[in-house]
């Protein structure tokens, strides 16, 4: 709560946590929000300009733009968090038996997070969605197989840091258990870091999983989601430009709101950062992060 | 040195091994048998159980897994990725020249990425905070947010349909890389161009930038070393760059029709050509693997510092 309060003085990443926290809550309860059911198609409306009942105008078959950007959220945005969750999760379980535990376990963990880790991420992704076949589900699964090792990885050397610090010593030499002090004196100090890595890859998955819509690998046809609604629009392009704008403009306005919410995120919990300004730029992570960001996107 | 490139290619060594492993049970990923994935690819109308069976001894595919991988290693060794589920053809006559024409797009694009990245860079990195600094950076945290195709597609309405300067598509003049260059450029360039600035500016702090000024050496020739120093770092994130590149065309070929890997690869994907989708990952993780490495042995190259690790 301290850290929300202090993100939100930052003026610029308030709005964006406003945009982000917007999106997923209109995704949610998108019946709520959208005027029109996303499917229904009404010929006779077909390519439609704005009009009061169809703010943002109609597609080929007539359905409403807005609502279907609406419904879109769903896949485009709430599955996306969904996957990056899981892989989260799975990530940082591992990495947190890998820091805390070392010997065998880690090192056979990291030789898998290394082999893992060599793949180029997109490739992956389309190599997976290549042998399961097209798909959201597969897309989603693929994301999972490929980001884990990258947050194991991270987690690992976070809880490394910890896991010598002198409290966690007088704890384990006060009889508490393993899983009590990785609860209460452990992952207190690394879900910072989690959350730093993962709200930097969530803005590249949007675009990677928005790509491969638009390419035809994702979701199927009649359902709603941003690359797909560009896909669609497509094959007008030339005629109808304008019918790529509001999905485009949606997903540039979510991915920059959720990478501004990253570095604002990071600089708020990296304390060197803060007390040195920005002249000492965290170097190596910066970079880091931005190339796992274009790798993915 | 020399034992730090030992080491560096021992590793390699087992690395690609476990790759290629990998990468050949990948098959084993999909929910239909390969053979049935023939037989409907060469239309086959009705298939029974012991037509299945029989492609499948034909295809070798009765065999262990092991054997199997052996035999797939040997063969890809010489280039021999099997034949197209779909077309037949052999797959390295169809992936060898999208390969080529894939490089093609990714060196021009690299050339260029590297160029204003370095540029861009230094610009920022010297008036930092400045009003240049402050718009070229916003400028790129939105275009890094911007959807590659989304990006190709605005692009190809207003500079191929609205002014009709440059085609749509395909690869058949020096005009037709301009769309498809640009669109990797800006992408990346927002990226690398970070990179380039933040090392610079940590190299300006540096103790012998105060130094070199206090004994009074000219602005002009102090950049020049920070300049080289920064490089330094640069170098192993360009060498990276090059196989993410390579391996993300795919959005971009697609929208122009390049005839390259990314539009072979989707066209695999959508045919379940699994041979072609195999050869294709194989290629681009070894490349990337090739490419990291290289990069690192280059870095300590240039670094002593960073050979004592590992």
């Amino acid at each position: 709560m301290k850290l929300l309060k202090r993100l939100l003085k930052d003026k610029l990443a308030a709005a964006s946590l406003a945009v982000v926290a917007a999106t997923l809550l209109i995704g949610l309860f998108a019946p709520l929000f959208a005027p029109h059911p996303p499917n229904e198609a009404n010929m006779e409306l077909r390519f439609a300009g704005a009009s009061w009942s169809y703010w943002l105008g109609n597609d080929h078959l007539g359905r409403c733009i807005l609502s279907r950007l609406i419904y879109g959220i769903r896949p485009s945005v709430l599955w996306v968090l969904a996957a990056l969750g899981a892989a989260a999760c799975f990530g940082a379980a591992l990495g947190f038996v890998a820091g805390y535990f070392r010997g065998r376990v880690d090192a056979i963990l990291m030789r898998v997070c290394d082999v893992m880790l060599s793949f180029p991420g997109y490739v992956m992704t389309l190599a997976i969605v290549g042998m399961l076949g097209a798909g959201l589900a597969n897309i989603l699964l693929a994301f999972v197989v490929m980001k884990w090792a990258w947050f194991a990885r991270v987690i690992r050397t976070a809880v490394m840091q910890y896991a010598d610090a002198d409290y966690v010593k007088f704890a384990k030499v006060l009889g508490m258990g393993h899983f009590g002090i990785m609860r209460r004196h452990i992952a207190p100090a690394a879900l910072p870091e989690i959350a730093v890595i993962a709200s930097s890859a969530f803005g590249s998955m949007i675009l990677q999983i928005s790509g491969l819509s638009f390419l035809g690998l994702g979701i199927e046809a009649p359902h709603a989601e941003w690359g797909m609604m560009m896909n669609e629009a497509r094959s007008v392009m030339f005629t109808r430009p304008e019918l790529m704008l509001a999905p485009g403009l949606a997903i540039i306005a979510v991915v920059s709101a959720v990478n501004f919410l990253s570095d604002a995120l990071q600089k708020e919990l990296d304390p060197k950062l803060a007390v040195s300004g920005k002249r000492t730029s965290v170097f190596a992570g910066g970079m880091m992060r931005g190339l796992r960001k274009k790798e993915a996107a | 040195m020399g034992l730090y490139v030992l080491k560096r290619v021992g590793v390699l060594a087992p690395l690609l091994v476990v790759i290629s492993f990998l990468t050949f049970t990948l098959n084993g990923l999909s929910p239909m048998d390969p053979a049935e994935v023939v037989l409907h690819a060469q239309g086959v109308p009705s298939i029974t159980e012991e037509l299945i069976a029989a492609t499948r001894t034909e295809l070798g595919m009765d065999r262990p897994l092991l054997a199997r991988y052996w035999d797939w290693l040997l063969a890809s060794l010489q280039l021999d990725f099997g034949d197209s589920y779909i077309t037949g053809k052999p797959v390295w006559s169809l992936l060898g020249p999208a390969l080529m024409n894939t490089l093609k797009l990714t060196i021009v694009s690299s050339l260029f990425i590297i160029a204003l990245s370095i540029v861009l860079g230094v610009l920022c990195a010297l008036r930092e905070g400045r009003w240049l600094d402050l718009s070229v950076r916003g400028v790129s945290f939105l275009l890094t947010s911007m959807p590659a195709y989304w990006l190709a597609a605005l692009m190809v309405w207003y500079f191929a349909v609205k002014l009709d300067l440059l085609p749509t598509s395909g690869m058949d003049s020096a005009s037709s890389y301009v769309l498809p260059v640009a669109v990797i450029v800006i992408g990346y360039a927002g990226i690398y161009f970070r990179v380039v600035r933040s090392s610079m500016l940590s190299n300006l702090n540096e103790d012998y930038v105060l130094y070199g000024r206090a004994c009074g050496i000219p602005e002009r020739r102090l950049t020049m070393h920070v300049l080289r120093n920064s490089l330094q770092v640069a170098v192993s994130v360009f060498g990276l760059a090059i196989p993410i590149i390579l391996g993300s065309t795919v959005v971009v070929e697609n929208i122009f029709a390049w005839p390259g890997l990314g539009t072979l690869t989707v066209t695999s994907i959508l045919g379940r050509d699994f041979p072609i989708i195999q050869a294709y990952v194989l290629v681009l993780a070894v490349a990337f693997v090739l490419f990291n490495t290289g990069s690192d042995v280059l870095n300590a190259a240039m670094n002593p510092r960073l050979r004592k690790e590992l």
